[in-house]
Order: C-alpha cells, then sequence, then structure tokens
C-alpha cells in the first residue's frame, strides 16, 4: 500500500512535469488555434515552422550562438583549467574565485553589468555581436572550468612526468597524456556550455542586436503579441525540440549503459 | 635568442583575462554607475532612492514572498519525489531520475508557453490569479533544479546508518527524522539556492504569465529599457548584495555538486 502511494506521488510530479509539454504536443498536429479545441490532425504548424523566414533565421541564429560560445568557452575554459591547476595556489585561487561570481550571480545581473560596460562605457555597437558573443562566453566557460577541473584532480600526473623522461616535449606531452586524460570533463563542460546558452533569455536581451532573436526572446516577445500563426508554429517548435531532447538522452543512456556492461565483461 | 618557452601555467591566462576583463571589471562598472548621478558626480540618490521610495520596496517584498513560496512548493514536491526515488528498490531508477531532469534541457521559454496554455484553458482568465500562476510557472521551471541535488544526497547516504537505528530500536519515521534528514540537508541547501534567488529575478516568467508586478529582475530590465543606466545598476547591486549574503549564508551547507545547476553533467 504505501509503496503504491510512493509511485503515485512520483507519478504525479511527472505528470506536473509532462502534461503541459505532451498536451502541446498534441494540438501542435492540429488546426487548433488554442487547447481545448477538438480539430482535425494537420501538419500545417510544421510547414510555417519551416518556411517562415523569421523562424527559420532566429532558430539558426540560436544553433550558430550556442556553438560559437561553446567552442569559445570550451577552448578558454579547459585551458584556464590546466593553466589553474598547475598554477601557484594564490594565482589558481584567484581565477578559481572569478569564476564563481558568474556561477551564482543572477543572468540579469551578468547580462546588465556586460552591456553597461561593452555597450555604454565603452560604445561597442551590439550590432557587432561582440557583446552577445562576450555574454554567452561569460555564462558558459566557468562552468567548462568546472567539470575539467575535477578530472584533472583525478589524472594521474605520473604518465606526464614519464612521457617528459621519455623525452617527450611539453606541449606534445600535454596533447597526447593531459587532454586524453581530461576529455570526458571537456566533452561534458561542452555539452553543458550548449544548453546553458540555448536556454538563456536575460544576457541575450541585454547584449543582442536588435534585429537578432534567439529562441528564447523570440518567444517571449510571441507571447506577448497575438499572431495565431507564429504562436502554434512554435508548439510545432517545442515537439521538435522535445523529441531531439529525447533522442539524445537515450542515446547517451544506451551508450552509458554499454560502457558500463563492457567494464563488467573486462572486469 | 631565447626561444619561447611553452609552460603548462601560462595556459591559464587568456581565461584570466577574459575573467578580469568580462566579469570583474562589469561588476566595477555596475558599482561606479550605482553610486553616480547622470553628470558623473557621486550620488548616494540612486541608494536612499530605492530604500525609501514605497514602489521599490513593495518590489522587493513582493520578489522575496514570490521566492519564498516557490522554494517551499518546490521543496514540498521535490523532497519526497527525490526520496521515493532514491529509496526505492526499482531497477531503471536512472531512467526515471533522467526523466525528472530532461525538461532542464527543453528551452524556459517553450515550456512557460505550454503551462501557460493548461492554465488558460483551466482559469480561463491568467489575470485573475498573478500569484498563482507566478509560482506555478517558477516552480514549473524551477522543479529539476530542486530534485537532482536532493536526490543524489540521498542516494549517497550511508545506509547501514539506518540499519543500525532500526536496531537500536528506532521506527522508520524517527530513523527518517534523526538520520536521513539531518544528513540530507547539503542536498536541500544546495536545491534551495538553485531556485530561491533566480525564483527572486527570472521576471520573463511572470510577463509571459500576464502577472504584471514587478520583481526585483523586472526592475532592471525597465531601468534598462528607459536606459537609466545608473538606476538599473543601483538595483543589479542590492540584487548582488543579496545573492552574496545568501552564498555566504549556505557556503559549507552546500553540497559540493554545484555544476548540478544545470545537470549536464549527467550527458
Amino acid at each position: 500500500m504505501k509503496k503504491y502511494a510512493r509511485g503515485l506521488f512520483i507519478l504525479l510530479v511527472l505528470v506536473f512535469l509532462y502534461a503541459p509539454i505532451l498536451i502541446l504536443i498534441f494540438y501542435s498536429f492540429t488546426t487548433a488555434a488554442n487547447i481545448g479545441q477538438i480539430r482535425g490532425f494537420s501538419m500545417h504548424n510544421y510547414v510555417t515552422l519551416f518556411t517562415t523566414p523569421e523562424l527559420r533565421d532566429m532558430i539558426v541564429g540560436t544553433i550558430v550562438l550556442a556553438l560559437s560560445a561553446a567552442v569559445i568557452a570550451t577552448i578558454l575554459g579547459t585551458m584556464g583549467a590546466i593553466g589553474s591547476f598547475y598554477s601557484s595556489r594564490k594565482a589558481s585561487a584567484f581565477i578559481d574565485s572569478l569564476n564563481e561570481v558568474p556561477v551564482i550571480n543572477a543572468d540579469v545581473v551578468t547580462g546588465f553589468s556586460i552591456c553597461i560596460l561593452l555597450v555604454v562605457v565603452l560604445g561597442i555597437s551590439k550590432d557587432s555581436y561582440l557583446p552577445l558573443i562576450c555574454g554567452h562566453v561569460a555564462l558558459c566557460a566557468p562552468f567548462v572550468y568546472l567539470s575539467v577541473i575535477p578530472k584533472l584532480k583525478q589524472m594521474d600526473s605520473s604518465i606526464y612526468e614519464a612521457a617528459l623522461d621519455l623525452g617527450a616535449a611539453p606541449a606534445t606531452a600535454l596533447r597526447k597524456i593531459v587532454i586524453p586524460q581530461i576529455f570526458s570533463g571537456i566533452v561534458s563542460g561542452f555539452a553543458l556550455a550548449i544548453t546553458l546558452s540555448l536556454d538563456d533569455y536575460f544576457i541575450a536581451t541585454y547584449t543582442k542586436p536588435a534585429t537578432f532573436d534567439t529562441i528564447s526572446t523570440y518567444v517571449v516577445n510571441a507571447t506577448k503579441g497575438s499572431q495565431t500563426e507564429i504562436k502554434t508554429a512554435l508548439w510545432a517548435l517545442s515537439t521538435v525540440i522535445f523529441i531531439i531532447v529525447v533522442l539524445i538522452v537515450v542515446f547517451a543512456n544506451f551508450r552509458s549503459v554499454r560502457t558500463e556492461r563492457k567494464e563488467r565483461v573486462k572486469a | 635568442m631565447r626561444t619561447l618557452k611553452f609552460s603548462r601555467k601560462s595556459l591559464g591566462i587568456p581565461y584570466a583575462v577574459f575573467l578580469v576583463l568580462f566579469v570583474a571589471l562589469p561588476l566595477l562598472v555596475l558599482v561606479y554607475y550605482a553610486f553616480t548621478n547622470g553628470q558623473g558626480q557621486f550620488s548616494l540618490a540612486n541608494l536612499t532612492g530605492f530604500f525609501t521610495d514605497p514602489n521599490t520596496l513593495g518590489t522587493l517584498c513582493y520578489s522575496f514572498a514570490i521566492a519564498f513560496v516557490t522554494t517551499a512548493v518546490c521543496l514540498l514536491l521535490a523532497y519526497p519525489a527525490a526520496y521515493f526515488l532514491a529509496t526505492s528498490n526499482i531497477r531503471q531508477k536512472h531512467v526515471l531520475l533522467l526523466l525528472f531532469i530532461m525538461p532542464m534541457w527543453i528551452n524556459f521559454s517553450l515550456r512557460i508557453t505550454a503551462l501557460k496554455e493548461i492554465l488558460t484553458l483551466i482559469e480561463g482568465n491568467l489575470a485573475l490569479y498573478p500569484f498563482f500562476n507566478a509560482v506555478a510557472g517558477m516552480t514549473y521551471d524551477f522543479l529539476p533544479f530542486m530534485i537532482l541535488p536532493i536526490y543524489n544526497t540521498i542516494s549517497r547516504l550511508d545506509g547501514s546508518l539506518i540499519e543500525a537505528a532500526k536496531d537500536l530500536g528506532a521506527n522508520d519515521l524517527s530513523a527518517f527524522i534523526k538520520i536521513t534528514l539531518p544528513l540530507s540537508v547539503p542536498g536541500i541547501v544546495s536545491g534551495v539556492s538553485m531556485v530561491f534567488l533566480p525564483a527572486m529575478t527570472n521576471y520573463v516568467v511572470l510577463d509571459m504569465l500576464y502577472n504584471s508586478t514587478y520583481i526585483m529582475g523586472s526592475l532592471i530590465g525597465s531601468y534598462f529599457s528607459a536606459y537609466n543606466w545608473h538606476g538599473g545598476s543601483m538595483i543589479a547591486l542590492i540584487l548582488l548584495a543579496i545573492i552574496i549574503l545568501f552564498t555566504l549564508l549556505t557556503r559549507g551547507m552546500e553540497d559540493d555538486g554545484n555544476t548540478a545547476k544545470v545537470g549536464g553533467a549527467l550527458l
């Protein structure tokens, strides 16, 4: 009895989390303009989504922004983590504490402060995309740093020393010995950076060019308007994103189960 | 001629420079703007203005109210869910955990849109229940961030402690109150810090659900739209002070996994 009550509670929380999305997905395949209307099956939302230039631009823009910010953040954050790991205690404490700031700070404050410095004080135009990129890198890089540092700490440092003893140049040893050992941290940092950039609203709002939109800024503005066509096309976008996320989760989960099994076989 | 010597330490320099330029410097500029007026003279007007204007004080209170209630609701939903999940003996536990975390990876503005459609269907007019809607929206947005750290803490608990308590005559309830609950405090604190601060600042959730009352974040937004950098900076600074105070209070009590903020580490 108790066991069922527990299962029921978990189920209810899951219903709360998923019911709105699933209902929206259902209605995205109909001609209904509002939820609750019973209408016929239609793919017109998907046609609108992929053929309206405005919608296509903001989706492509969001992805390009996320990829570029994540690549820069991953390079900077990883280099920063390696540098800080081998630096004096003072220097690494300095990087550590500055790195902590964007992590605990509210995105509104981060975005606003970067806007003030770059746009208001230095007069850099938002149309140059520089404030936007800097803002997103400042948001993402600290998390890359945080996911690489633990891998450096777990690393077996004697292999690096051995490579040097055997005549490898420090740069070669770094590339062939250190990077492979921390690679999983770099990858999860990169994935984290992508999700952070994709989900960001505040930093983009305060630093983006007026004509550029990310999914978040676009959706927020669209909900204030009353264009039914766009509104229901965004339901289709939710469906597409939901399916992509499910696929990635299933794939990642499947792979981790497989590597786990392999390791068990080895052992 | 001295050849440029490769050093692992120097790898950290670009990131350190980046952090100084785009994290430290913007905050310094923020302080400067907060304490000057339009003519560039030192002024406390922004500070005294905030603490004497009943409107802004009301905003501060409303932010705290929203944040408190959201945090409490999240905790009431997340703790039992995380506890039941962590202590259950079903086999596919990690799949269920993934279901709780997956919403994090779906764009928040699209998820809030979904919730908005459902709430509109149920309530008819969203404007009738602004406070309820704000809390529902925030809870919907932030719940996964509360579940993950609590789950992590509880699932790492040493089960033998509870067995020992039971051997010594404790019943289920008192074993829970005296062992499990105190030992899961670090997870609760992590979760609370991931929900409370965003709930004070994420004004888009309110905007999207037609709640026109301001929270602290909305003040920054409105100063930003009015190009009032000095007023906006003061609000940002006050928020920063609250964040720092909150961080100092929870420091040391928190679970180490702060990167759980996005949960991407699971991938």
